[in-house]
């Protein structure tokens, strides 16, 4: 169905593969996940190709994104969160050229598969797990015990901030992918009306510049909230990695 | 303006009066600069509320939310079917669930402080001193 605006998110297998009853076939969803690091390191390894002190258009664009991402990683982690630089970095052009990629038509959007930005924000709250008892032991559970609570009150208090550290993969990767999902849906929706009503006669291919227009602006506003989740998902990260590094203000 | 010769009682209402005359010009000129500052801020919530930035921030909230009552229901359902408590792990987590939730999208409008972040007050400072866990200044 071409007015169906579930229809772009089939996945699709394309070769299909099966080890031991588990199925790894190789989708459509998983080509525009090889796609989308092809294509994010392609663009970082020709544009540091040629490195000179007075950048090209593209150096200067490598440098940007990395000036960001670093700029936001040592506001909230400080410097000693650089050393998660290449997650976060690696996280940030991932999200990034999936969501641009799914701007374009006929593109599979990776990220509206809540499977896919959950992995992302598993791979997040895990470093920061693994990382605060490694390096805090059990300190890192300080976490947990909000400063200035009675004796009494932890009982209480500690479970819900334990859940409140549980939900934030789930909280993560469901606005990524509620973000990306409906936003591709009312795109959709949208540019069904034109076609419905411009084949409806002449009143119907006059009432469709509507529509039109409407669709037309939600692409821009798509591609806003494509660079948006992108920026909201890294800077959630490093907000996280900061309670890694330093469980205890 | 003040003379020499005229004596020293004088000469200090003279600055009183000018002192306060200066608080009032500025309390006046603190008011005018609020309401300036809060018709600007409202301008501004008009035009980013125009531009889908409302939408956002529901997308935010509603997330956080249902990820904390979702983990709470998930926790006690596990619970009851490891440890067999059915129903009573799941209504008690489904509770602090929902207290999460509260509490993650009272953290994600700024109006409580994030997790990890001391109170205020000097009894604070003594419970995280007592309780061993060294007090970083570093800013989030």
């Amino acid at each position: 169905m071409a007015n169906d605006p579930i229809h772009q998110f089939h996945i699709k297998t394309l070769v299909p593969l099966e080890v031991g009853g588990i199925d790894l076939s190789f989708t459509n969803a998983s080509l525009f996940m090889v796609l989308t690091v092809v294509a994010a390191s392609a663009f970082l390894i020709f544009s540091s190709s040629s490195r000179g002190l007075v950048p090209t258009r593209w150096q200067s664009l490598a440098e940007l994104s990395y000036e960001f991402v670093a700029g936001l990683l040592r506001s909230s982690a400080g410097t000693e969160g650089m050393r998660f630089f290449p997650l976060v970095f690696s996280l940030f052009m991932f999200v990034l050229v999936a969501n641009l990629f799914g701007m374009f038509p006929y593109f599979y959007t990776v990220t509206s598969q809540i499977i896919v930005t959950f992995a992302l924000a598993m791979l997040v709250i895990l470093t920061v797990t693994i990382y605060g008892f490694a390096k805090h032991g059990l300190h890192f559970l300080h976490l947990f015990v909000p400063a200035g609570v009675p004796g009494a009150l932890i009982p209480i208090v500690a479970p819900i901030e334990v859940i409140s550290f549980l939900s934030r993969p789930i909280s993560l990767s469901v606005r990524l992918f509620a973000n990306m999902l409906a936003g591709h849906i009312t795109l959709k929706v949208f540019a069904g009306f034109v076609v419905t009503l411009s084949a409806a006669g002449t009143a119907g291919i006059f009432g469709a510049v509507l529509p039109l227009g409407m669709t037309v602006a939600l692409t821009a506003l798509e591609f806003l909230v494509a660079f948006l989740q992108a920026y909201v998902f890294t800077v959630l990260t490093c907000m996280y990695l900061n309670d890694a590094l330093h469980p205890s203000h | 303006m003040n003379q020499s010769s005229q004596p020293g009682g004088d000469n200090g209402a003279g600055r009183d009066l000018s002192e306060a005359e200066l608080s009032a010009r500025r309390e006046k000129l603190t008011r005018k600069l609020d309401e300036h500052r809060l018709s600007e801020q409202r301008a501004e919530a008009r035009q980013t509320s125009s531009t889908g930035a409302g939408m956002a921030q529901a997308m935010k909230l509603s997330s956080e939310f249902i990820a904390g009552i979702a983990v709470g229901a998930m926790m006690g359902w596990l619970l009851d079917h490891w440890v067999g408590t059915s129903p009573f792990g799941l209504i008690v987590f489904l509770l602090l669930g929902f207290a999460a939730g509260v509490l993650n999208v009272m953290r994600s409008a700024g109006i409580v402080a994030e997790l990890g972040r001391p109170g205020s007050g000097p009894e604070v400072q003594k419970k995280v001193e007592s309780r061993g866990s060294e007090q970083d200044s570093g800013d989030k």
